[in-house]
This record gives C-alpha cells, structure tokens and sequence, in this order.
C-alpha cells in the first residue's frame, strides 16, 4: 500500500510560490490561512534555499498524538487527516507539529467553511476529509479531493520546476534519487560551501 | 538544515502575507480591515453574501457569478485549453468549467511549454474569471464622482469628441496607446485601427521592454526575436543571464534552466542585485547598474587575449569583428573594475566558463534593455555570442525572455509607432503593400493622415503618415511639450490607454499633469488601473470594460516565437467587452468600420477572429507569420502531447516533424506546410525543415567588404555561399522563374519576397534550399545608429561623475520621434552627492506589470502586501533607518515615494531596489478613495516610476528604468 509524501527538492525550489496559490484555488482558502508556505532561508544571502512546507502527513504524526478529542486519523494512503465536526480549535496540535502545519483562522479569514468557529485547518494532501467522497459538504469543510478523483496534491502537479514532488513515498524517493545521481555530486551552487560548511 | 520560521532578518516585509497565517497582523499595513471587509466579500460563504447586499460596483448578477464559483458534484464538467495570460513563457492552462462557471484549474501536462506546471500568477488565473475587482460597466467621471453608463453612450459621446479634436488638430492629436495584453488578432486590428484612423501615434509595452533588443538584435542579424527557445536551453552547456531575474519574471522558464544544469551546463548569473535566479548559479558576477557594456567588454577581452573567439565562424558570418576588438582592447581588467566593480579574477571565470563550455547561450531581459544606450547593450550581448560562435546552433542563442504573454506577437504586429505589420517600416512600399492586403486604395488611405509635413529628411518635407509616432515612454511629453517644439500639427489631446499600466512609465508627477491637461482620457482596460485615480481632474475621463482572454479566443505569441490559441474559457463577465469588439464599436461610430473589417466577417459587432488571421496570414511575409493558419494552430493545440520537449518536433501523429506552434518565420502559405523554425540561423538543418541563415538585410557590401556570408550556407541549399536576398528579378537571373505557377507569377511580378503575396518567390526560392531572405553575414557594427561600435556611456543621473569625462552621453536631440530629446543637459548637472544612492527597478514573481490585475487576485495579494525599497545595511545605517521602517525615497527631478525598507545584503552597498508592481498611491498620499466604489485592487501601493527620472534610448526611446539617482530618508 502506497504511504503518501512530500518532498521539495531545495536545488529546484524557486519560491515562485506557485505551490500556495495552486492550493488556495483548489480549495478556495481564505485570505490569512496558508495550508502552504514557502520558507526562504538565508534570504538575500549567499546559499539562499527555499522550500515549500505544508503537512507532512507523519506516519507516527505527533498532531494525532496529542489531540485531546482524537480526532485525526490516518487514512490506507497513509495521509493524516482530521474532522472539524470532532476538533474543538483548542491549538495544541499547533504546538506538536514541528512544521506549523495547522491553522487556526479567526473571524476575518470570512467566516467560510474553514474558518468556522474557530477550528483547525491544514493540508489534507488534497484527500478532503471524513464526509463521503466528492460531495458538496466534503468540498465546503476540506476543499477538492483530487485523491478520490485518482489525482496528486494540485500544489506538486502544477510546481513551476517540479521542485515539490507528492505521491506514493517509494516512487518520490526513486524520483529523487535518480535527480541525485544525475548531479553526480556536483553541488557546485554558488554559496555551497557556505551552506555546508564543516 | 534547519527550517526556521521567522527566516534571515531584513526579509520581513516579503513574507508578511504568509507569517500572518499564525494569526498575528493578518491584514498587514497596507489593506485597511475594516475597508477590506466592506469592500472585499473575500471569497465564498458568508461574506460573499455580505457583498452582494452592500455597497459596490456588483449588481445581484455579478454577486450571484461571484459568490458561487465553487464546483459542484451533481454538475457536468468541461475543460477548455487556454494559455496563461501573464508572462511570455506561454503555459498551457486547462480551465474546468461548469455551468459556465470557471470552477477549476488542471495542470495541462500536454503542453510541451510548461509541463503542467505553473508559477504564482499561472496557479491563480482562475480568479481573473471572477473577478471581484473587476470593472464591470461602463463609467465616467461626472463632477469628480464615477456614474455608469451605457456602451452604446459612451462610444457616441467619446467618438464625438475625437472628431471634434480630429477637426480642430487633425488625427495625431489623438493617441492609441494598445496592448500586450491583446492577442495577436486583435494587435493585428489595433495597427490597423490606428492607420486608418490616420495616425502613427500608435504604441505598446514594448517600447518600455524590449524595444532595445528588437532594433539592436534585427539590425545585427536580420530578426529582433529570441533565437532558440526555452526548452532548447535543456541543450545548453553554459547560461549566461544578464539583467534577467527568471525565477521571478519567468518562473516556469526555470525548469528548462535547472534542467540544464543538471544535464552538467554552468549557470552565471550577472545582476545588480543577488536575484533569486543568482541562488542557483555556479557564478555571480554583481556589477554596477548600467555598466553593461564594460561587462561585455571584460569578458572579451579574456576571449581575445586568449584566442578563445571561433574564428571560421567570424570570418564565414560576422561582419565587423575587428571593430568590435579595437573597443575591447580599451576594456584591461582594470578599466572593468574601475566601471563596473567586477573584478578581474571573476570576469576570467565567465569568459573561461563561457570558452570552454559551448554551446552556451545568453538571456538578457529589461535589466539590459531599459537604459539610455539600451541598444549598445543588446548589440554587445550579441556580439560576445557571435565571437564565441554560439549562434545558429542548438543550445546557444541568444534568448531574450520577453516579458508580456503576447508581447512578442504585437511587437510583430507592430503596435508601434514607427512601424507596420511584420516590421514593414513606413515607407509607401509598406502602406501600399498594406492597403493592398486592406483591399483599400492606397490614396483613401493617405487621405485620412494630416497631409502637411513638419519633419525634413535629407531636405525633402516629409509628412506624418511616413514618420515615427511619439512611443509610449514620451506621450506624456506630446501633451505638455511647446506645440511648436513637436514634429506633428497640434499637442496629444485625447489618450487612449487601451490595456496599459501608466505606472510603469517613469516620471510620475509630470504624467500626473500630462493626464490633468488632456481634453479627454479613456481607459479600455479589465480593471479601472492607476490612470483612474492619478489625476485630479472632475470629468473627461470614462473607464471602459474590456474582458480577459480567458473571455474570448485567438492565437498569441510566446517568447519562442511560438502560436497557440485559446479557447474562450467563459463569457464576458458583467458588460465587459473582447478588445475587437470594442476597436469595431469605436472604427463604426468614427467612420471607417467597414474598411477596418472589409475582409473580416463581423456579427453582433465581434469581427470574427479566424479571419483577422487569415487576413494577416497575407501580409506578413517578412517574418513568416503567413503559414501559420487558424486551422493548423489549433491543430497543433489539440495534439500538443506529441511533441518532444526539447526540440519541439513532432515525432509522429497528424503533425509529424513540425515544430510546436510554427514558431515563425513559417515561410510561404498554409497549404506549403512549412514546419516552423525552431532555431534561428541554423545551417546544420535545411531551409524546409527550420533551418536558417543570417538574413541579408544591410546591403551585399560596405566599403568593398563583402556582406553576405562566405562558405556558409543553411544545409541543401543550391548556392553554396551568400546570396542576397530574392525577388522576381533574382528568379529571373537564376533561371528558376517559371518554378512559378502561372498564378503566382501575376502577383509575383515585379516583387519581392516581402512583398509577393502569392508567397511564390518564398516557395521557389525554399524549393531550391534557399532562405527568402538572403544569406549574409551577421554585422556587429550598426553603422546607422549613433554608436555603430556599442561603447559604453554614463547614465544621465551617474553615481559616478567621475567617469563622465571618459564616457560621456550623448548631446541634446532637436526632434526624436517627434519630440525634443535630452542627453547632456542633463548629465551636465552632478547629481551624486545629494543623491548618493543608485535606484533600480525589477519584479516580484507575484505579480506581473503595473499590477492592477495581480494586486486585485486575493490570492496573490495576500502574498505581498506592501510596497518597498531594498536597502544594504551599511547604507540603512548611515542614514539612520531600521528595517521595516517608512522611509521616503526622493529623485533628483523632486518626485518622491513613500514606502517601507528591506534591509538586506541582497543588493550591494550604494544601491537600492523597488519593484514596480505597485500603484494607487502617489506621493505619500492614498489613492483608495479615488477608485470607483469596490474596483480598487487588494493591494495599493506606491508606483516606483512616479520617482524614476528622465532618459531615453538613442534609437528606440526605450526608458530608463534600471539606474538612476536617489536619496532615502526617514518618513
């Protein structure tokens, strides 16, 4: 069974930014939440990397591990979902995940689905939520599910330089590995060095 | 690594939309919250609903449209193929459509352009559909408020005052500012709108962009066009960018480069500033803004001294190389360092990495072409790839990004003011070649141009018909310049911005007077813009609504001189209009909207756009956009899978071995089924299938030194050496006229093969492997342009008074394009030490021109929500200013901007950098208020052009953009 993932090759990552806004149409997200983000670091300085960070759907996900009302879930794909009837907004997800994947989006975000009392809102790896598959009331609470539709995360389909990778871990990891090889050890990026010093 | 959440410092005022996700400072400085509520409706739910019954510009239709663009499960799907409409790269867009509702967006993986893949802007196109923001009726100001009108009203009260301005100041005193933004048709019938109202005061962007390039790269070997394409540079064993940032401008361009570079190619990056493109280059080289020409220089001289140039290709195809070495041998690493700050260790690497790494290729885009000798620039980067060799062959090139999605298609349409369609120029031959594609007498069109003259050339009076219109970057000029100082009959007195940003055009406060002083000014455009609210001026100004592309259909140009058509992905939202509509509302009510559609079908006033295709397929022999028909591009749409992405051909299906999009020139007509030319100047390939040579286009010889290529010739061709370019007579001489059938003899009589329109001279002249256009040899020296050898020179407001002893600009202009001309008057003046910092310009990847359309997509303006300044610590420091902070930045010409500071070693110390996405302000002053009730963009901002200075390119009046003065101090 395929275990889904992430990965943002940082040699290609651009911070075009067209990971975040791939996601905000897909799922209409309000203004003032980002299920996606994309970090620069070293900005303006030589070896700048940027990579874009959303959920990483944990296999052993500490936002699961601490919600009091339990109400993540890991579906057979192996992504890490959760459901706004059963999450009471309370942030301590926040504090276990070391990426700042979940959101909390207040009254200004327009009080849209997602927005709605308060509750937590994150990436779903474009595999909406608890509610039957493609349904006006799945839509409205966790956006498209581009999963059911035997589709990948619109933010990894439509990445500018296929810097953001999404899919079963084992073929991400090949994709990923061959690019390696292919650069045959040649990080010869201005400000390598720098970067990985000692 | 490490991933920090509140990244390097001095990076705040970039990631501000973003850190505000946590919660904090959600609506950042620049959107107030209370207006963003009331006017926003943000996206669906609740306060959509809000919208719908409260103020604003949406009535309950619109509202209904925009509330509800969700998709719905019980709905049927459509998906409609379309292309991005923001950048020249040319993705491919995959709209899902329900109901007539935009619902989604699918990465085309079809498209051999872009792979599925999108940047920011293309991720977000959806929006454009619905378009909250948008404008949505027809609107004038009446007593200093805006009031809807109808179309039918606003066509008869503006046509009525141009016939009134026709009559008192003749047809010049109006000005037809068109568009990138439109597609090639509707370019097409915008020049021609334009002639045949009788005027050349007729303009676009790019005149602002690549100007530069067209003139200095056409007149060094034969077209102004990138050579090679983006997928080519996969090819490619070096890259050298100079003055281009494309992670920013070009984002999906990237995966083409960095696909290169893994494939083992050296990337060097040569900018100002450390863009993100630098983050992934091999080399950086930092030069000063303006030094150009001193870079080039330096690295040929490494070339030179040692012997890197390819020296069978200069003596086969380059004319001039020896002049070129006698300014290089000035250019001693030490004047390089003294000029530009790159030193000599650094200059050696890219020459050595350019030496021994080919082909290499080389992309410039605006950094190189917006200065004062913007066309030295280009014609030097030109000359460093003919010296290395690197031209004609797969993976070199030079590739010049454009920069609008069809600004490469109206520049070969030529919204220009000093050209027809097809860079046919203004002489009689073109309007008479012209007015026979029209099928309209020569003379009714003479008729209808002012017939007076008030320009000389070489003695002999010359009227306004056959001389250059004033160019976008000067109108300003044509309405506050002395009328007698102007080579027309009266001052610019009604403007028409027909798609056109006004803020990114520099000189700000004057534009403001200029658009105050103006009888009328007409906006035609999407969204209200920054022209809407600049002026203070109570009444003359009316905003028409023109719809996206995404709302009506035809082809456009990308950067790689490919078609690709649109499909209309939803109707006209509101009473928005598709641009030919409105160009065939307007030419009906001022009088010749018959002659404009003569040969185009027209019904409920839309000209019908196959047929503006059809008709410009025959005219447009010079650039072979004649091949290039309705029928065959959407064929290639529709099987776009089967092409390779690396050399764009075809490998099999019903378009085997052609190239994507009949990148142009796509010689002769439709029926001959030219392939297309995938790579400019490229021996190693026959003519019919793509290959090239250097046109010859200069003469055959100068001084008795030949000019047409000697030994080279493109691969099948009969006459194995230079040949000049065809016309009846050489078929003639050659013996090959009656390979003419008898059809194509009677038009091809007397003519040439920019002229035949039976497209038979191409046909035969191809048949016998041949290039229409001759085969010469490229020339590095322009001996018409008033530097033939490009040197360098100081911009008019220098950091460096020092150096204006050596490298002077030019002298005063008494009349270029129309207008007096200011050089060394300006520069006479030392600046530098009131001014100490170097201001240049650029973009940010989230939004794309003056930004009215990106600043009014929530989902890109959440993104970047404030206007700012760049600023080296060092230089922050020494005035005293923090990061983050309000600063005002103020010109030498005493135009000033108020905007935040980055503090960041991402530009060098003594130079500061602004985008020029941002408007709606204007000297420290908020414009909100100003815009027509719930139009205004998400984001307002200050426009950098209002602070940006005088200088103008000596052969295009390109404007000068990327280096000039300012001081920074704390607001």
């Amino acid at each position: 069974m395929a275990r889904m993932k992430f990965l943002c090759d940082a040699e290609r990552c651009i911070e075009c930014n067209g990971c975040v806004t791939a996601c905000k149409n897909e799922h209409d997200i309000p203004w003032g939440v980002n299920r996606r983000r994309v970090i620069t670091m070293g900005d303006g300085e030589p070896g700048e990397k940027s990579v874009s960070v959303a959920c990483m759907h944990c296999t052993d996900a500490p936002c699961q591990a601490v919600c009091p009302v339990d109400c993540f879930y890991t579906t057979d794909d192996g992504i890490v979902l959760h459901d706004k009837n059963l999450c009471i907004g309370c942030g301590y997800c926040f504090y276990a995940c070391p990426f700042g994947a979940p959101q909390y989006p207040g009254k200004e975000a327009g009080g849209s689905a997602f927005g709605a009392r308060g509750k937590m809102d994150k990436c779903t790896f474009c595999a909406g939520g608890p509610e039957d598959d493609l349904t006006d009331a799945e839509y409205e609470k966790y956006g498209r599910n581009r999963i059911a539709e035997g589709a990948l995360p619109l933010c990894a389909e439509m990445c500018s330089t296929k810097a953001l990778i999404a899919g079963d871990g084992d073929m991400v990891a090949d994709i990923y590995r061959e690019r390696v090889l292919k650069r045959g050890g040649r990080p010869q990026n201005w400000g390598w060095d720098t970067a990985y010093k000692g | 690594m490490k991933l920090k959440r509140k990244i390097a410092p001095g990076s705040g005022a970039r990631v501000s939309g973003l850190e505000t996700g946590a919660g904090t400072n959600l609506f950042g400085n620049t959107v107030n919250r209370r207006t963003f509520l009331r006017n926003s409706g943000i996206t669906a739910g609740g306060a959509a609903i809000a919208v719908a019954g409260g103020p604003g510009l949406l009535s309950k239709v619109h509202a209904a449209e925009s509330a509800d663009n969700r998709p719905k499960a019980d709905l049927d799907t459509v998906k409609v193929r379309s292309v991005c409409t923001h950048c020249s790269v040319g993705c491919g867009v995959i709209a899902e459509v329900q109901n007539g509702v935009w619902t989604g967006q699918e990465p085309d993986y079809d498209s051999p352009i872009n792979l599925g893949s999108h940047c920011a802007k293309g991720a977000s196109v959806r929006e454009h559909g619905h378009g909250e923001r948008r404008l949505k009726n027809p609107m004038k100001k009446v007593n200093g408020k805006w009031e809807e009108m109808s179309w039918d009203d606003a066509v008869a009260e503006i046509g009525d005052k141009m016939l009134d301005i026709r009559n008192e100041s003749g047809p010049d005193s109006v000005y037809w500012l068109g568009s990138a933004k439109f597609n090639n048709e509707q370019s097409y019938l915008f020049r021609k709108f334009a002639a045949l109202w009788g005027t050349n005061n007729v303009d676009h962007q790019a005149r602002i962009c690549h100007s530069t390039t067209v003139a200095g790269v056409a007149n060094t070997w034969g077209y102004g066009a990138m050579t090679n394409s983006y997928n080519d540079m996969h090819n490619s064993k070096a890259m050298f960018f100079i003055g281009s940032n494309a992670a920013e401008a070009h984002p999906v361009a990237m995966q083409h480069i960095l696909r290169a570079k893994e494939n083992g190619s050296k990337l060097i990056v040569v900018d100002p500033r450390f863009t993100r493109t630098a983050a992934h280059a091999d080399q950086f080289v930092q030069m000063r803004p303006g030094s150009d020409v001193g870079v080039i220089w330096g690295l040929l001289w490494h070339v030179f001294e040692n012997g890197w140039e390819d020296e069978e290709f200069i003596q086969q195809r380059v004319y001039g190389m020896d002049q070129i070495k006698e300014e290089v041998a000035k250019w001693n690493p030490e004047e390089v360092e003294r000029v530009t700050g790159v030193p000599e260790a650094t200059m050696k690497l890219a020459a050595q990495t350019m030496a021994e790494n080919r082909p290499g290729t080389i992309v410039w885009c605006m950094g190189g072409t917006q200065h004062t000798i913007g066309n030295n620039n280009t014609r030097a980067y030109c000359a460093m790839q003919l010296a290395l060799g690197n031209m004609g062959v797969q993976g070199g090139g030079a590739n010049i990004f454009r920069g609008h999605d069809n600004v490469q298609g109206a520049t070969d349409m030529c919204i220009l003011s000093h050209s027809l369609p097809g860079y046919f120029g203004l002489s009689a031959g073109a309007w008479k070649h012209w007015s026979a594609v029209w099928d309209l007498e020569f003379d009714w069109v003479k008729n209808r141009f002012d017939p007076e003259a008030y320009e000389e050339v070489k003695g002999k009076p010359v009227s306004p018909m056959h001389r250059a219109g004033m160019p976008v970057s000067r109108w300003i000029d044509g309405v506050l310049e002395e009328k007698d100082n102007i080579a027309q009959k009266d001052n610019v007195r009604a403007m028409v911005l027909w798609g056109h940003a006004p803020n990114s055009q520099t000189r700000g406060p004057e534009m403001k007077e200029a658009m105050e002083k103006l009888d009328i000014m007409v906006v035609i455009d999407p969204y209200p813009t920054h022209s809407a609210v600049l002026p203070d001026r109570p009444d003359g100004v009316y905003l028409l609504p023109a719809c996206t592309q995404f709302e009506t259909y035809g082809s456009v140009t990308a950067s790689n001189r490919s078609l690709q058509w649109r499909d209309k992905v939803i109707e006209p939202l509101g009473k928005s209009l598709p641009d030919h509509t409105i160009m065939y509302k307007f030419a009906s009510k001022l009088g010749f909207g018959d002659e404009l559609t003569k040969n185009i079908a027209v019904e409920n006033d839309e000209p019908l756009i196959e047929d503006i295709t059809r008709e410009f397929n025959k005219g447009m022999w010079t650039i072979g956009y004649t091949g290039q028909s309705p029928e065959r591009i959407k064929e290639h749409m529709a099987n776009r899978h089967t092409f390779n992405t690396t050399t764009l051909k075809a490998e099999g299906g019903p378009v085997d071995g052609e190239y994507y999009g009949l990148p142009w020139p796509c010689w002769g007509t439709p029926e001959m089924k030219h392939p297309g030319t995938p790579v400019l100047y490229d021996t190693s390939k026959s003519v019919a299938e793509g290959g090239l040579n250097f046109r010859a286009r200069f003469g055959v010889e100068r001084e008795g030194v030949n000019l047409l290529a000697e030994g080279s010739f493109s691969a099948g061709a009969e006459i194995e050496d230079g040949y000049p370019e065809f016309s009846a007579d050489i078929l003639k001489n050659l013996g090959w006229w009656d390979d003419l059938t008898d059809d194509e003899k009677l038009l091809a009589e007397g003519k040439n093969w920019k002229t035949d329109r039976s497209g038979g001279i191409q046909r035969v002249a191809i048949a016998h492997g041949c290039a229409p256009f001759g085969n010469a040899k490229a020339r590095a020296v322009v001996w018409t342009f008033p530097d033939p050898v490009p040197i360098h020179r100081e911009p008019l407001y220098t950091s460096r008074y020092d150096l204006v002893a050596d490298y002077p600009t030019y002298e005063d202009r008494k009349s270029h394009y129309r207008l007096p001309t200011r050089y060394g008057s300006i520069q006479a003046t030392d600046y530098s030490g009131d001014f100490p910092l170097i201001h240049t310009s650029g973009r940010l990847v989230e939004y794309e021109g003056g930004g009215d359309e990106s600043r009014s997509n929530p989902w890109l303006a959440e993104l970047q929500q404030d206007m700012f300044v760049e600023i080296n610590p060092a230089d922050a420091n020494d005035v005293g200013i923090k990061d983050e902070q309000m600063v005002w930045l103020e010109s030498p010409e005493g135009s000033k901007i108020k905007v935040k500071t980055m503090v960041t070693n991402r530009v060098a110390k003594g130079v500061v950098f602004t985008p020029f996405h941002f408007g709606g302000h204007f000297q420290g002053e908020d414009l909100h208020d100003k815009y027509p009730s719930g139009a205004a963009p998400y984001v307002l901002g200050e426009a950098t052009n209002t602070a940006m200075t005088y200088g103008y390119d000596s052969v295009t009046q390109m404007q000068e953009t990327k280096c000039s003065l300012c001081k920074i101090t704390a607001a």
